[in-house]
């Protein structure tokens, strides 16, 4: 058998189930894997003891003949979830400290299903970025490495990314509010599903942009995502905008066949300066579901331009809200205050220390578009085209078309630090293929299809109809199997 | 549309984020090239759209208005910089 940790889900859980294995080895292997890791800064707070005893329990279950979807599978935990007694802190100093006294509904139904916490994964500050970098952890590092140069894993869940890459871990947690599940997925080969909105409940994971954010799991097969996402996924009283619709076996639909479905190719998705790698890889996509029995369509999403401003103009303004929370009061950080200091100065100075620059910046950005006399011009206007985008993808699918067809980044993963001296816009530009769907609602799913030719993986990305994630990732297995990517980093670290 | 300092400590004050006055031209040019980014939803005709309010047509669920949950003092306070006598303790407040 291969190194334990090196096992997707479908294979642990199999094997655990036939006896071939213990859930105790298999978290052992990931445990031993994290610590020898360090270098990729993946795993920013390690729960060994606490993962060998819900390893041990899972055992327990498996003996008994109660194997849950998940059960024995040792996960990792992107940091935005809230886990009981263990910190959570979004990758934000204004949260040092900061250990929840309840668990996410998501990463609650997770330990249900018998799966295994190893640790909390590093990402972004409050999930806001495309690189990693903005972590008050330092940088997660991409396993991936052609040169010198250390990569970004991408963002916002790049320690979720990097430590399913560098097989830490059999799967992990994400959180997708403009494509931070399908951009990381990308920039590593691994597979990545943001499910519709409303197919995950919000509950305890901490927000960013409550009418954008969803939960999704981050895998090394189509077939691990399908099994993961169902045991994420599911109706909660806790969240409201939690879709109260049942939740299928996902993996029963993975049979591979998609003769007859209709993919759209979404002309928009070109824009001027796309390097000839992704156009390539794109047009050898289609071919492989076109030889697969699908038909292929043109399609047009006339506001696609749009959608990224409109997120810039969205997300901040939620944010802005959300994060007024953190105010040195009831968890985190508060400034040391000097003589004379009021209640203002004290939010001001915790606000000023606790959060990192690209923080401050969309929470003033949204601040400033909710403000009197600009609310109308900028973030009604935003909303306005939100439903001009959605409105486009409403009348692709109307049109009889299945599924969409499109790059998941611009460029395959570039060097941590490259980007430092660049326009915050420009970082912004590596979301521009994955932020219409977020304003969509709809679920995407990111597969890794090839090389680029300096040798670092690419992925596409397919879009599909709401709440039909089950028809989704069956054409994502049918374009996986045609692709048949099985390139791995080589160990460096 | 420019954002100048003045504009840059305003937002910053409602956003209770304290800036030195030093970094604010800074940080006045980056609000400029951000809302210049955003300006490009000018061109499109929004004419008779509604904005977005949520984006499943799903109604939202309602519940007895009771209470469900609570009596967690302890817990909810178990977190904060600063407690006593099971309140949350900040600066004076009034005189």
């Amino acid at each position: 058998m291969t190194e334990l940790n090196k096992l997707t889900l479908a294979e642990a859980r199999d094997a655990l189930r036939k006896g071939d294995v213990t859930s105790v080895e298999l978290t052992e292997a990931c445990l031993t894997a994290i610590d020898g890791a360090d270098a990729l800064n993946a795993f920013v707070h390690k729960t060994p003891e606490l993962a060998l005893e819900r390893a041990k329990a899972a055992d327990e279950r498996l003996k008994a003949g109660d194997a849950p979807a998940m059960c024995g599978l040792p996960i990792g935990m992107k940091d935005l979830y809230c886990t009981k007694g263990v910190a959570s802190q979004a990758a934000s100093g204004i949260l040092e400290g900061f250990v929840p006294e309840y668990e996410s509904t998501v990463s609650q139904k997770l330990q249900d299903a018998g799966a295994v916490m190893l640790g909390k994964l590093n990402m972004d500050e409050f999930a806001m970025g495309s690189s990693n970098e903005t972590s008050v952890y330092g940088d997660s590092v991409n396993p991936w490495k052609i040169d010198d140069r250390k990569l970004t894993p991408g963002g916002s869940s790049g320690g979720s990314a990097a430590a399913v890459a560098a097989d830490l871990c059999l799967a992990a947690t994400g959180t997708d509010t403009g494509g931070s599940i399908r951009q990381p997925a990308a920039f590593t080969g691994t597979v990545g599903i943001k499910p519709t909105y409303g197919r995950c409940s919000r509950w305890g994971i901490i927000a960013y942009a409550s009418s954008l954010d969803q939960a999704g799991p981050m895998t090394k097969t189509v077939r691990d995502a399908a099994i993961m996402l169902e045991a994420m996924a599911g109706h909660d009283m806790k969240d409201s905008t939690s879709a109260d619709l049942p939740v299928p076996n996902f993996e029963a639909m993975l049979t591979g066949d998609i003769r007859g479905k209709v993919i759209g190719i979404p002309k928009e998705y070109r824009p001027e300066g796309m390097s000839e790698e992704i156009k390539t890889l794109w047009d050898e996509g289609a071919a492989m579901l076109k030889a697969a029995g699908a038909e292929i369509r043109e399609i047009s999403l006339p506001h696609t331009k749009y959608a990224l401003p409109a997120y810039y103009v969205i997300a901040p303004a939620e944010a802005s809200s959300n994060l007024a929370r953190y105010d040195g009061v009831r968890y985190g950080h508060r400034a040391k205050l000097s003589a004379g200091d009021g209640i203002n100065e004290m939010y001001e100075k915790t606000r000023a220390e606790g959060f990192g620059d690209e923080v401050k910046r969309r929470i003033m950005v949204g601040t400033y578009v909710l403000s009197a006399g600009f609310y109308d011009a900028y973030y009604n206007k935003a909303r306005k085209v939100r439903t001009l985008i959605k409105r486009d993808f409403e009348d692709a699918f109307a049109a009889g078309v299945d599924a969409i067809l499109a790059p998941a980044t611009p460029t395959s993963a570039f060097g941590l630090g490259e980007m430092k001296s660049a326009d915050p816009v420009e970082m912004y530009l590596n979301d521009v293929f994955t932020v219409t769907l977020n304003l969509a609602g709809l679920p995407g799913v990111a597969v890794p299809t090839g090389l680029d030719s300096k040798g670092l993986p690419l992925g596409l990305q397919l879009i599909g109809r709401p709440f039909e994630e089950g028809d989704l990732l069956n054409t994502a297995y049918a374009l996986e199997q045609a692709a048949g990517f099985v390139s791995k980093p080589a160990k460096w670290w | 549309m420019s954002i100048d300092t003045g504009t840059a400590a305003k937002v910053a004050k409602l956003a209770r984020i304290k800036v030195e006055d030093d970094q604010l031209p800074a940080l006045a040019e980056e609000f400029n090239r951000i809302l210049g980014f955003i300006e490009q939803l000018g061109e499109v005709d929004v004419e008779g759209v509604e904005p977005m309010t949520s984006v499943t047509p799903q109604r939202l669920k309602r519940r007895e208005d009771v209470v469900t949950d609570g009596s967690y003092q302890d817990k909810v306070l178990s977190n904060a910089p600063d407690a006593r006598e099971g309140f949350f303790a900040v600066p004076k407040v009034v005189e």
